[in-house]
């Protein structure tokens, strides 16, 4: 039989090759679609939220739990060795007086930080939990479990403890997308608590590895701005709430041009252990156009 | 039909589980931070079982659902896993199932290429020129991890192949 008779019981196919073109034709009228406007993304969002997050929840939460128990095991165990310990070595006991007293020096300074968290109890939170990350290794942002339906909306921002993670920049009913400060693309408009001067801080996942954030453009021309100093959002960022703790400067040099100033700023947030996240429930106030 | 009902079903599952697994399962057992790549272990297994056509349609899903929860536009993902899925199927014709060398180069390669592509279209047009670092911090242990867990996904799907064909083959006995 030739090949080009169909078979009996053999539908009618569309060759690869075809199907192949059609569906990146689909694909570009897409991604020119959802580059220049979000009109996609309400309905695509809703549909996809309704399969996939409830199955993203109860794998989340089963994992906590196993991770939880296994947390438990290590530290009865740690526990355990640290009571020998302590039992035969009483010497040991005045050592760690020692270091209580030094316990209560770090007591102050976290109090310190403890003050500028309260700045924030201002506003209205809602606790959320993490339920995925990114799927790839470029982007860091993840999927939390509250949505519009909990009152969310997109560009609210997203804290945990007392720094700023990021922000919503996607909405389904139960879920939303966070696209953290750390991400490649990510921008933010910060400024140095002391001096009330402005920055951008750029997400970069060259320098994530090494624990730090670039920050930019700092026009400090009185030089008044040292390492160590807080970050925290700017009055003219469009997406931030004011004053939320980025970070603190780790190094800071001159650039190349003289006039703005550069280096690198340790987030306040370990981004690497983070489970649970607070949404703040306040847009930032914007000017209509 | 009904096969086909079933298979139909059977691809939407594995496609969901492995977007599953890999946003949650594998966020906690991520080594330095790098996430296997199991949804192109997917489409690259579906691609050389069934040929290109199936290839590009699970590669295309697959993309899709990155894209809706991740991507920064809908679409670009989609492209390149339906690609991926599209050149495998060629292999179709070389396949055999007792043959674990095909698919571990496959997929190998493609998640290089996959990786590469990334890079030049979301990294390398942003000006992000440093390609060694990314390529040996992001790209090359993304490819190792995702060839080590494919010496485990890929009997599972391999079993489920044989199963899927065998219970088809059963039916056909019934009603000839």
């Amino acid at each position: 039989m030739s090949p080009v008779i169909p078979q009996k019981g053999e539908g009618f196919t569309i060759p690869g090759k075809y199907l192949l073109f059609v569906l990146t034709i689909i694909c570009i009228a897409l991604i020119v679609i959802s580059f220049n406007t979000d009109v996609l993304s309400k309905p695509i969002s809703t549909v996809s939220g309704f399969i996939i997050t409830p199955v993203q929840n109860g794998i989340s939460k089963a994992g906590l739990y196993l991770s939880g128990r296994k947390e438990d095991l290590r530290q009865l165990k740690k526990l355990l060795e640290e009571n020998q310990r302590l039992q035969k070595e009483v010497d040991e006991l005045t050592i760690e007086n020692i270091m209580l007293q030094q316990d209560r020096y770090e007591l102050v300074s976290l109090r310190e930080l403890y003050d500028l968290d309260a700045q924030y109890d201002d506003y209205e939170k809602v606790g959320a939990r993490i339920i995925a990350k990114d799927s790839g290794n470029w982007f860091h942002s993840f999927v939390i479990n509250k949505g519009s339906d909990d009152g969310l909306e997109i560009d609210m921002n997203v804290i945990a403890g007392s720094g700023l993670v990021g922000r919503i920049t996607d909405l389904g009913n139960d879920w939303a997308k966070v696209l953290s400060i750390i991400d490649d693309s990510s921008n933010t408009s910060g400024m140095v608590l002391s001096t009330s001067d402005n920055l951008i801080v750029t997400g970069d996942l060259q320098c994530y590895s090494d624990g730090v954030i670039p920050f930019e453009k700092l026009v400090d021309t009185a030089d008044r701005v040292v390492e160590g100093d807080k970050i925290v959002t700017s009055n003219v960022s469009d997406k931030y709430l004011p004053g939320i703790l980025i970070g603190y400067i780790s190094t800071i040099e001159k650039d190349s041009n003289n006039l703005t100033k550069s280096g690198y700023l340790t987030p306040a947030v370990d981004f690497d252990h983070l489970n649970e996240v607070l949404v703040i429930k306040r847009l930032k106030q914007t000017v209509e156009e | 039909m009904k096969p086909k009902i079933k298979r139909f079903t059977v691809a939407f599952i594995l496609t969901v589980f492995s977007f599953v697994m890999q946003t949650t399962v594998f966020s906690w057992l991520s080594f330095g931070g790098i996430i296997p790549n199991i949804m192109l272990i997917l489409t690259v297994t579906y691609a050389i079982m069934k040929g290109d056509r199936v290839g590009i349609i699970i590669g295309f899903f697959c993309g899709l659902l990155a894209d809706i929860f991740f991507g920064t536009f809908i679409g670009l993902n989609a492209i390149f896993y339906m690609f991926i899925g599209f050149f495998n199927g060629k292999f179709h014709q070389v396949f055999y199932e007792d043959d674990l060398k095909l698919p571990l180069i496959l997929i190998f390669t493609s998640d290089l290429l996959y990786g590469l592509s990334y890079y030049v279209i979301m990294f390398l047009l942003r000006s992000r020129f440093d390609f060694s670092f990314y390529f040996l911090n992001i790209i090359l242990p993304e490819v190792i991890y995702t060839i080590a867990i494919t010496l485990i996904y890929y009997p599972m799907l391999l079993l489920i192949h044989k199963l899927l064909d065998r219970s088809d083959k059963k039916e056909g006995m019934r009603f000839v």
